[in-house]
């Protein structure tokens, strides 16, 4: 698949907000372990906010329903998720702009600058126990399937494959940021609710375009 | 479990709705976006103080709205921060043109959600400085670049600060009072049970029956420890000590500097307490735990305070900043100054603080 449409961005938000859904509970579950006990709630409610603007913004633009998804999020997923998903989406949109479909290069590009906008506005680095720790390894991922010639799907692939062993991977860390800092030595040995969520943001992707859904 | 709500979903509005209709004299409400407001705001040539947090602290931050204390608090879904777009609105609301201080209680959520509504406020031409409060000491590492949760020392400063900005201090002048504060307050916490969100409806962490948590934050997160429990003399006293012998803990934090028109990383270093410093000590209830238990606590807080040189000039005993219905405790200290101590006599209504008038 050599480009990544309007369509299949519209039906893969409607897609992660029914897997966030879905998801509810084992995500908070992750974060009574280690955090507040909230991740899930604030994701659905979020991403439930997001279905009721969606109606009024899937005609339009890549750039434009991505950042009135970072706008929706934002104002109501509060915590830690809301300024970090919300800057997520925002950069993603911006860094698309008009566009109505994107070559593997243009997806590259969009997750590049959000991890990058996930990066600034929450200070973390790989190994803090955070979102980041699936989402650089994921963005790297892409990269390189990129840089070998892959198409939308290979580099979707790659990047999902990526963030789930980065997700794994903070399993036996001690958490670095966020409220799982606060537990010291005792976040080891969970899975980071953030890591979680955001190898679902990016699987749900990849099933929206391979039709796995 | 069984909680006195209509429904998860009303529980924040219908809370609201019912401060305001106690207290109409005192309280208005802004609602999508949410927060509560003083009635007679904006008051001319006064900085404006904002703060805000997750619901299920009560009285701690919209009991806290009025004359002397808070302009405004913006209340998030239970234990979540609040959105930029309610500081946002909540700034054009109470600014009377002197600028905005919004009190941050150090969470990344708080902290990023509150710096993200500033910079908005700042593009309206609403000055406005963030100060941060972190003064929890039970998290020890201080590798963490997270840092020390924000606590107890929240109320004390909300209060002093509120003063302030009723006697006409500047936004710049209120900010360093608010620093000063931080800086000199410690608290710590501890829990006998956990609490139950009403979303989530199961407690956020299982305590066995014998089993208490030390080092607890505000939101149901377990803390540091799990120990079988013991007296509360001796529970005060582990408190307490962790406090008072805190080493100087120096950190950095985040603060919008005007002049360079962005945010700068600033170095601050809390004290140790040392014999004959005065303090306001505040021993508070977390939401479940009855008032007599916490005159207990005080007993032997007062004479650890006592052994240890420590002058207790003022204090506070009750239920101001809880964590729903969890038993526990959490103890505050706060070294202060001549100014620090008149600005806390000065006169304050709020629902959850009244003296003076």
């Amino acid at each position: 698949m050599q480009t990544l449409t309007r369509d299949h961005i519209v039906q893969w938000l409607k897609h992660l907000a029914a897997t966030l859904e879905a998801n509810k509970d084992y995500l908070t579950q992750l974060d009574a372990a280690i955090g507040d006990a909230d991740h899930g709630i604030n994701m659905d409610r979020g991403f439930k906010k997001v279905l009721s603007q969606l109606p009024t913004v899937q005609d339009k633009d890549i750039g434009t329903i991505l950042k009135t998804v970072g706008m929706a999020l934002i104002s109501s997923v509060g915590g830690a998720g809301g300024p970090l998903y919300g800057t997520l989406f925002m950069r993603a949109g911006m860094a698309v702009g008009s566009k109505y479909e994107l070559t593997p290069e243009d997806l590259v590009a969009m997750w590049r600058a959000a991890v990058d906008g996930v990066i600034q506005r929450g200070r973390a680095q790989l190994g803090d126990k955070t979102m980041v720790d699936a989402l650089l390894p994921a963005v790297e991922a892409m990269q390189q399937a990129l840089e070998q010639g892959g198409d939308i799907i290979a580099v979707l692939q790659a990047g999902v494959a990526a963030a789930e062993k980065g997700r794994d991977a903070t399993i036996p860390l001690v958490a670095r940021k966020g409220r799982a800092s606060y537990l010291g030595e005792r976040s080891a040995g969970h899975l980071d609710p953030g890591a979680t969520s955001s190898h679902l943001v990016l699987k749900t992707l990849l099933e929206t375009v391979t039709g796995e859904s | 479990m069984k909680k006195l709500i209509n429904s998860p979903e009303t529980f924040v509005k219908e809370s609201m709705e019912g401060m305001v209709l106690a207290h109409p004299d005192l309280l208005k409400a802004h609602y999508d976006p949410n927060f509560l407001y003083r009635a007679d705001a904006p008051v001319a040539g006064k900085v404006a103080v904002i703060s805000g947090g997750g619901s299920g602290h009560e009285p701690l931050h919209g009991g806290f709205v009025g004359k002397g204390m808070l302009d405004a608090a913006c209340p998030g879904e239970v234990f979540t921060s609040p959105t930029p777009d309610q500081m946002l609105e909540a700034a054009r609301t109470v600014n009377s043109g002197a600028g905005v201080l919004f009190l941050v209680k150090n969470y990344s959520g708080d902290v990023m959600n509150f710096e993200m509504a500033a910079d908005l406020a700042r593009s309206e031409g609403i000055r406005v400085l963030n100060i941060l409060i972190d003064d929890d000491v039970a998290v020890k590492d201080s590798l963490y670049t997270q840092g020390r949760r924000g606590t107890g020392t929240t109320v004390l400063a909300e209060k002093i600060v509120g003063a302030a900005a009723e006697r006409g201090y500047d936004l710049k002048r209120l900010a360093d009072l608010a620093r000063r504060v931080n800086i000199n307050g410690r608290s710590m916490g501890m829990a006998l049970t956990s609490c139950t969100v009403p979303a989530k409806g199961t407690p956020t962490f299982d305590l066995g029956e014998s089993e208490i948590e030390i080092g607890i934050g505000i939101h149901g997160e377990p803390g540091r420890e799990r120990i079988p429990w013991k007296p509360a003399d001796e529970i005060t006293e582990m408190l307490a000590l962790s406090i008072i012998e805190d080493p100087a803990y120096t950190r950095t934090v985040r603060e919008f500097d005007e002049a360079k028109g962005e945010w700068v990383d600033v170095e601050l270093t809390d004290p140790p307490f040392q014999p004959g410093d005065r303090v306001i000590a505040m021993v508070n209830g977390m939401g479940g735990t009855p008032i007599a238990e916490l005159y207990v606590v005080y007993r032997k807080l007062h004479y650890i305070a006592e052994a240890k040189g420590l002058k207790i000039v003022r204090n506070l005993v009750g239920n101001y900043i809880t964590s729903l219905e969890m038993q526990g405790v959490m103890i505050t200290l706060l070294r202060v100054d001549d100014e620090m101590v008149e600005l806390w006599d000065d006169p304050v209504h709020t629902p959850g603080l009244r003296w003076g008038m």
